[in-house]
């Protein structure tokens, strides 16, 4: 698979490396007590330190912090015992202190890696720079009045973990499924709710162009961008923009971007001549964060099996392929359903792919058709696995299954309650076969002529029919089997 | 009437020989009288009155039951106004009470003001407030002299007897400075003793909140009540605080006073050294043994203060800016322009300076340069004195050095108005409890105040010595 972009004059590489803003799930916020909760009143969760009212502190969120390093031990990363939070000055009618508090030099977790899988089985690592925390700035509203800003601050103070990846993304798809694999991560550890739509799960995405083997190119900076269908419409259109101007002999300028989600372009933010100078320094109203190693390990062993874990249990109990695996354990919630399915009856564990093509096709199909999560699925793994048991053991076609499906979707009753109702039970009795194939060769007397005489695609005919006298209970293979007899019979 | 002392007001009150009211109508009179000297940026009859009633349901065993204590007005109070001496908060009404403030409340004490200072505590003689200078009561009428800074009313307030104590904050020597020029006890505690929480900040890792009193054993009962661990304030420390006042004694047997070889200054008075000469002697007569130190960094604690508090306050200062309380300029149209135009005329002179300078100091380029390396000069400073106090148990200074001076003397010389922290500055920067006691006087029968350091939470050392100290001028 190639990630290259065909330019005029030469094949180019995107080189891609994102921050990923995610809001630590914490019920109140990062240096204050004031809750956190999504789509209040405006200005209804904001305390006198969120405010920066005079002689207001900062006190740490111990909660907070153990989220972070439960996200950095999930990430396969350093913790480091020792960090400091900082002071990042800038003036902005939302940012009531003044600064917000972040990390600069010293981040609390280090280097990491996750992997990201790709369809034809292959996977690889993106590497992890470092993930530190910070404070979320409150939202300025421009659209309520047209000659006011108002401000709301229930944001201000929000605990942040800004994860940093190194340039090793190289195209869109790429960017996607590492958002996906870190979103999944952080939904695994339950250090982030992963609401994009809300904004509890941002990017800003770093993105320059080369050709392959040549050194990295100057990069612009796309910033804020909540979904991953705008972050791959952005890297796609700023790569290409990048690419126009190099073959034409131009230069990139280092530039911080917005994109544009109704035009679908990315234009500057501001150029470098204002670029802000932070002025970062050691917050002096907080003491450097020390951690004993004791609460590290104590937090690790807290750590619940993450998606590549399941994935390789998937891989070797059940012989999924690694991307079907990837497929499944992605959402938690999805993995979570998927093992309760298996785990409701022993024989279903020789079926796993089976029960994977059913929750990946036909259930997700109606769920998505009705915007329902699984985990409030209508359909119990339970009352799935009991369909698919049925399949297994002839009681039923796939074809019906699938009808059956749509019944239990609605009515969310047991499968076998519904056959016995409906009378929908597989035919495999096989001289009710027999009477109904005879019924369908004597009414078709030229189509038996013309199979005999060398057609033999009519075959499928012939099983059509029968099958819709059977109202499509009879058994396939028996089906199959009596045809073909009959036929050759008849030769 | 003049009460000389906390106990001697407190047994009057628990003896019923004197009302929380008519202690509330005497100083009342007192400060209508001194109204000139410009003590107090708020005060208020009914806000006083109305605080009697309250006071005088309480049982007697509140300590400072009835006791009149002015507030420095960097302090947080919910029930006045809170300026910081700067128009950008003229009219600022805290919904909140300062940690130090609500104890002293707790205990019974009668709010009778909130005093003047330098604009945000950045100054040395209280005339850089945007509500104008105090003068200090010890001046005669044709030689108005400065009171000190920047806790200047709060000193100011004691020397005139306007209170029997009062709360200020020390950075580089904000309380010791200015009860030296006016002839009062001002104790600067430990960094930590006292939460900072509801103190509008100055520079966080140097402000912390001490005492004014007539004499030391005030300040001990005062300090004791206002010290304490606040979860609030990260920087707070969570120790256990003595019973200063009852263990408080005049002992000095074995006691090592170190003398500071640095704190020999070119261009000081005579004067002033035959001052700190004087206390050295009266030390040894009185037990302690005399022990010549040194603490080589002194002379870099100046400029490292001078990077390291105005960088902390360019930061801490950013709140201010028109959004959400306090002055706005109307006239802006932009963010931006609000921004520039509250800022210019919210804040006064020396604090944009120190803004500009606590900015560059800080500046991608500059960081290294300066704010590092100040670091690492602290660093230095904080261990000279780690090292010398293993010798000794407690250092002996001049506080500040020359007496009050006139009022607009040094007004336009920043430079030489930093100077008058050069003796305080180094415990400030080394986090240590230092307190200014007066003792003697200049010619012109000016105070001189002499400064008495010692280890980290060990203010009852330094009550101590000062305590027997005190007893020459009794």
């Amino acid at each position: 698979m190639s990630n290259l972009i065909k330019g005029n004059k030469y094949e180019w590489e995107t080189v891609i490396g994102l921050e990923i803003h995610a809001q630590v799930k914490s019920n109140s916020k990062l240096f204050s007590n004031s809750s956190t909760a999504f789509g209040s009143k405006p200005n209804s969760q904001v305390s006198l330190v969120d405010a920066a009212m005079p002689g207001m502190l900062p006190v740490i969120n111990s909660y907070c912090v153990e989220q972070a390093i439960k996200t950095g031990i999930g990430l396969k990363a350093k913790i480091n015992n020792y960090s400091v939070f900082d002071r990042k000055n800038y003036f902005y009618a939302d940012l009531p202190q003044g600064y917000q508090i972040s990390q600069y030099k010293y981040p609390i977790v280090g280097e990491g890696k996750v992997s990201i899988d790709f369809k034809d089985g292959s996977s690889k690592d993106i590497r992890i720079v470092r993930l530190h925390l910070e404070q979320d700035a409150g939202k300025s509203l421009h659209d309520q009045n047209p000659t006011k800003t108002y401000v709301d601050l229930n944001r201000s103070g929000v605990a942040l973990m800004e994860i940093v990846s190194e340039p090793d993304i190289r195209s869109a798809d790429e960017a996607g499924l590492y958002i996906n694999k870190i979103r999944s991560i952080l939904m695994y550890l339950d250090t982030c709710d992963g609401n994009m739509q809300e904004g509890s799960l941002r990017a800003d995405v770093n993105i320059s162009v080369r050709i392959p083997g040549e050194q990295f190119g100057t990069r612009c900076e796309i910033k804020n961008l909540n979904s991953i269908k705008f972050i791959k419409q952005a890297i796609n259109y700023e790569a290409k923009r990048q690419i126009e101007i190099l073959e034409e002999g131009g230069t990139i300028q280092q530039n911080t971007l917005l994109f544009n989600t109704n035009s679908g372009k990315t234009k500057p933010m501001r150029s470098k001549e204002e670029a802000h100078d932070y002025r970062y320094f050691p917050d002096p109203d907080l003491l450097p964060l020390e951690i004993d190693q004791k609460i590290i390990d104590k937090l690790v062993n807290s750590i619940p099996e993450l998606p590549d874990e399941r994935k390789r249990k998937y891989a070797e109990d059940y012989n999924l392929s690694n991307y079907d695996a990837s497929v499944l354990t992605a959402d938690k919630y999805v993995s979570d359903y998927f093992d309760s399915v298996i785990n409701s009856d022993n024989a279903l564990i020789d079926s796993a792919k089976i029960v994977a093509n059913w929750i990946t096709t036909e259930l997700f199909s109606l769920l998505k058709e009705k915007n329902i999560e699984i985990s409030n699925s209508p359909i119990s793994s339970e009352y799935l696995g009991k369909l698919i048991k049925l399949i297994k053991e002839d009681i039923i076609s796939g074809k019906i299954a699938k009808d059956l499906l749509i019944e239990m979707f609605e009515s969310k009753e047991d499968p076998e309650i519904i056959i016995e109702k409906k009378g929908l039970r597989q035919v495999t009795d096989t001289s009710e076969i027999e009477n109904i194939v005879d019924e369908v060769l004597n009414e078709n007397q030229k189509m038996v002529e013309q199979y005999l005489s060398g057609k033999d695609k009519l075959l499928g005919f012939f099983i059509g029919q029968s099958m819709k006298k059977s109202k499509g209970k009879a058994n396939p293979k028996i089906l199959n089997d009596i045809l073909k007899l009959k036929l050759s019979k008849k030769n | 009437m003049e009460f000389k002392s906390i106990n001697q007001l407190k047994s009057l009150i628990d003896e019923n020989k004197i009302s929380v009211k008519e202690i509330a109508q005497t100083y009342i009179k007192k400060i209508k009288e001194k109204k000139d000297l410009n003590i107090f940026i708020y005060f208020d009859e009914d806000k006083i009155n109305n605080q009697v009633t309250e006071i005088e349901k309480l049982p007697n065993h509140k300590k400072l039951k009835g006791i009149p204590i002015a507030v420095k007005d960097l302090f947080c109070t919910k029930n006045m106004p809170t300026t910081a001496a700067s128009k950008i908060l003229e009219n600022f009404n805290p919904t909140y009470e300062s940690f130090v403030t609500q104890k002293l409340i707790n205990e019974g004490s009668l709010f009778v003001g909130k005093t003047n200072l330098d604009e945000f505590a950045m100054g040395s003689a209280t005339n850089t407030s945007y509500f104008g200078n105090t003068i200090n009561p010890l001046s005669n009428k044709d030689n108005p002299l400065a009171p000190g800074g920047s806790s200047g009313g709060s000193a100011a307030a004691v020397a005139a007897d306007l209170c029997l104590g009062s709360t200020g904050t020390d950075t580089g020597g904000s309380i010791r400075q200015p009860a030296s020029f006016c002839g009062v006890v001002g104790i600067k505690p430990t960094y930590g003793l006292c939460s900072r929480w509801g103190i509008a900040a100055f520079a966080s890792s140097l402000d912390q909140a001490g005492i004014f009193s007539k004499n030391v054993t005030d300040a001990s009962i005062l300090l004791e009540e206002i010290a304490g661990y606040d979860e609030r304030d990260s920087t707070s420390s969570n120790v256990s605080i003595p019973n200063y006042s009852k263990q408080l004694n005049s002992k000095l047997n074995g006691k090592t006073i170190g003398i500071p070889k640095e704190y020999t200054v070119d261009g000081i008075s005579d004067e002033i050294n035959a001052v700190w000469d004087d206390a050295i002697k009266s030390l040894e007569k009185k037990g302690a043994k005399i022990k010549h130190i040194s603490l080589p960094h002194t002379k870099y604690a100046l400029p490292t203060y001078y990077i390291i508090a105005p960088a902390e306050a360019s930061s801490n200062l950013a709140r201010y800016d028109g959004v959400k309380y306090g002055f706005r300029a109307d006239e802006a149209k932009s963010l931006d322009e609000m921004y520039e135009i509250t800022r210019s005329e919210g804040f006064g002179k020396e604090v944009k300076r120190r803004i500009l300078i606590g900015t560059y100091v800080l500046s991608a380029g500059y960081y290294d340069a300066y704010y590092l390396k100040a670091q690492k000069v602290r660093k230095l400073i904080a261990n000279d004195f780690i090292e010398t106090f293993k010798e000794c148990d407690l250092i002996l200074t001049p506080t500040a050095p020359s007496a009050a001076f006139p009022l607009n003397e040094k007004q336009d010389d920043p430079i030489k108005m930093y100077l008058n922290d050069v003796f305080t500055v180094p415990a400030s920067l080394a986090g240590i409890p230092g307190i200014s006691i007066p003792y003697g006087k200049d010619k012109n029968g000016l105070p001189l105040g002499i400064q008495l350091l010692g280890k980290h939470f060990n203010e009852q050392e330094i009550f101590n010595a000062s305590f027997a100290l005190e007893k020459d001028y009794e």
